[in-house]
């Protein structure tokens, strides 16, 4: 194990939140970082994830369970091949759990919290607002964090249109929460005496939607806005979380432009935002002999020469079969080359590349067992 | 009838499949087909633009190519552009702070941002501004809300403006020869999975149609069976080592890159052969090769462009 290693980062944090562009493999390196610190960090390893690939989930035994946490057997986690010193958990994010739960913590009354659990709206609203699905899995991790029942909680972020909108759904939470827009939307109802700034909104307001509409929406709004002291001071709490020493970023990308381009944006997010960047992991990289001068030359010659190669190997019955596969294996060897070579040069054209760059060779099968993650967590080590 | 004599198509899919890359390729293919042809980039974070290696859109479409329009959705511009042809507010100055807080409002409440978008796309197709107007539209996820909100709305509200005027938009897109959904997937398992999840919510909660599913890089095959028995041989310790002494350098890695290669391919079937099986009956398939090549932007778009027309 190198000094700077996953290990390392792994041992000094108490959260790391795994985040990169969509269908990089997050969820895979998030589970793969949880067996690398339980396996050889040690301590209470929990990792959280939003929606893990079906046969992932049932490989860790995440069927079903909603917030629940389940714990991996320990004869399970390294494939026999280490003695684990710490203890693998993992859970779902459930969001329409998880945003039940909040009202019933933040509703002032038994009467207030029925009122919005009960309202038509609310699905609708939690569904959709305020990227409500990156505030939840940034509000659970707050909250197991805080309970103090793991050593390091691994947190596997929300597909989102854009993979900085989790960093500032707190944030926006509060913001919301804090908006003229809210007080606007609801003072009608609240007085009879109309803020002279919410008036034009009003007219264009009511001619486009109807006052029936708008009325549903403040009084929803309304009820939403007596949690707001609590959801506030909880937002500024999961903000600070996040900002935390113990608390650091892993990249995770594969090395096309475009999620090397998100990827590059992200790093900049982070810095930006003063946010920790602990690793980058590149998934899905080609093995390094499709680039080298010496395999590509011999790969061409198979192609060129098959005719002759062909009558040197005096392999079976039919010359001209043999002949074709010397030809598809050559081409097939040049065509992987070409990607090869391409994401070695996005590689080197990473701008801000940080301490720890893990790499994950492109694997043929999907990763469908406790057994494969044991395997990929030996190459985030590597 | 073809994919590309409708008149608005939302092309959809699970983040990191390759999404703007088809929607641009299709939209430079209806151009060159002589379709004046209007391309949106719904998320507008530049990934249209970078395609055809153009700068930022704006709302305003501007022409990249003969007959190949560009623009980026914004629902304020949309809300503002509504307003002005609708309500005739004669203070279009005073709109920008009530337009800045309707978006925020928009944001909160179901259905309103998007139909902002849906509508601001259906009336392009309306005016016949242009023959087909293809849709970068947002990943799996929101793709159901954004073409369900114009019935979703018209149920919500019971009078205005926009009651009157969501008829005509949810007319549009019940039409199948006139409005459909792409979805773009690769051969992989989750988004395979969120495909067939995809087929059945927009089935089930929505009007729109179906019009393909387009697999995208998809990896050669290298061998029919015959030739993987060949193949095998080759693997064996003499066969490599008489290929070694012949072209004198690592055979091996070459061996090993076509082995890599074969069993890329094979896990990958398996991933098509599952979405096949489990999408409607007779939805249409097209399938779009990995392209093995150094091209970015203009020319990588003019490459997915030319597969595409090839499975037309």
């Amino acid at each position: 194990m190198s000094e700077t290693g996953i290990d390392q980062l792994l041992a000094a944090k108490e959260v790391i939140v795994v985040c990169g562009p969509g269908g990089v493999g997050k969820t895979t390196m998030a589970a793969a970082a949880g067996i690398v610190a339980a396996v050889h960090v040690g301590g209470r390893v929990l990792v959280l994830t939003v929606d893990p690939a079906r046969r992932l989930a049932t490989a860790l035994g995440l069927e079903a369970l909603g917030n629940t946490e389940v714990r991996i057997p320990a004869e399970a986690l390294a494939g026999g091949r280490y003695e684990p010193r710490g203890e693998l958990w993992v859970a779902q994010l459930d969001t329409k759990q998880s945003w039940d739960e909040l009202i019933r913590q933040h509703a002032p009354d038994a009467a207030t919290r029925d009122a919005i659990l009960g309202n038509s709206l609310y699905e609708n609203v939690t569904a959709k607002f305020v990227q409500s699905h990156d505030y939840i899995a940034m509000e659970r991790l707050y909250e197991i964090h805080a309970s103090g029942r793991y050593d390091l909680i691994i947190v596997d972020t929300p597909p989102s249109r854009s993979a900085v909108d989790f960093l500032d759904a707190p944030e926006k939470m509060a913001e919301f929460f804090g908006s003229r827009l809210l007080r606007w939307l609801t003072v009608p109802y609240r007085s009879k005496l109309f803020a002279s700034a919410s008036r034009p909104f009003y007219h264009v307001a009511d001619r486009i939607l109807g006052q029936e509409f708008l009325r549903d929406i403040a009084d929803f709004f309304l009820l939403f806005q007596t949690m707001y002291p609590g959801f506030v001071a909880r937002a500024q709490e999961v903000q600070r979380t996040l900002r935390e020493r113990r608390t650091s970023f892993v990249v995770v990308s594969t090395l096309d432009a475009t999620s090397m381009s998100e990827c590059d944006f992200f790093i900049d997010a982070l810095a930006e935002r003063r946010l920790s960047l602990g690793a980058v992991v590149l998934n899905r990289v080609l093995p390094s002999y499709f680039t080298e001068r010496a395999a590509a030359s011999a790969a061409r010659k198979l192609g060129r020469r098959a005719p002759k190669l062909t009558s040197t190997l005096k392999l079976g019955e039919d010359p001209a079969l043999v002949e074709g596969v010397l030809r598809e294996i050559s081409e097939s060897f040049l065509s992987y080359g070409v990607t090869a070579a391409r994401q070695q040069e996005l590689r080197h054209e990473m701008r801000h590349a940080p301490p720890i760059v893990a790499t994950v060779p492109f694997l043929a099968a999907d990763i469908v067992s406790v057994e494969g993650l044991a395997d990929i967590a030996d190459r985030l080590r590597a | 009838m073809s994919l590309l004599d409708r008149r608005l198509l939302f092309v959809t899919g699970k983040g990191g499949v390759g999404k703007t890359s088809i929607a641009a390729g299709l939209a430079l293919l209806a151009s060159s087909h002589g379709r004046r042809t209007l391309l949106c980039d719904v998320d507008a974070r530049g990934a249209v633009a970078a395609a055809f290696e153009t700068g930022p859109l704006g709302f305003a479409a501007e022409e990249l190519a003969p007959r190949l329009h560009a623009m980026a959705m914004s629902t304020e511009e949309s809300l503002k552009e509504y307003l002005r042809l609708n309500l005739r507010l004669p203070l279009v100055t005073r709109l920008g702070p009530i337009a800045r807080s309707f978006d925020f409002v928009a944001a909160a409440a179901p259905g309103v941002r998007e139909i902002l978008v849906v509508g601001k796309l259906a009336y392009e197709v309306r005016e016949n501004h242009y023959d087909l107007v293809v849709v970068d539209a947002p990943a799996t996820g929101h793709v159901v809300g954004q073409l369900a909100s114009p019935s979703a709305i018209h149920d919500l509200v019971h009078v205005g403006l926009v009651r009157d005027q969501t008829q005509w938009i949810v007319d549009l897109l019940r039409d199948p020869a006139a409005t459909g959904t792409v979805i773009v997937a690769v051969p992989e398992e989750m988004p395979v999975t969120e495909t067939i999840e995809l087929t059945q919510r927009l089935e089930a909660e929505t009007d729109v149609d179906l019009a393909a599913v387009v697999v995208n890089r998809v990896l050669p095959e290298l061998f029919g069976t015959r030739e993987e028995e060949v193949f095998r041989e080759l693997l064996k310790d003499g066969p490599t080592k008489k290929l070694r002494d012949a072209v004198g350098g690592p055979v091996r890695h070459v061996l090993a890159g076509a082995d890599l290669a074969v069993r890329l391919r094979r896990s990958r079937t398996s991933h098509i052969a599952r979405l096949r099986q489990e999408l409607p009956p007779r939805t249409p398939m097209m399938y779009v090769p990995e392209m093995f090549s150094r091209a970015q932007g203009i020319r990588a778009t003019r490459m997915i462009a030319d597969a595409i027309g090839d499975e037309l």
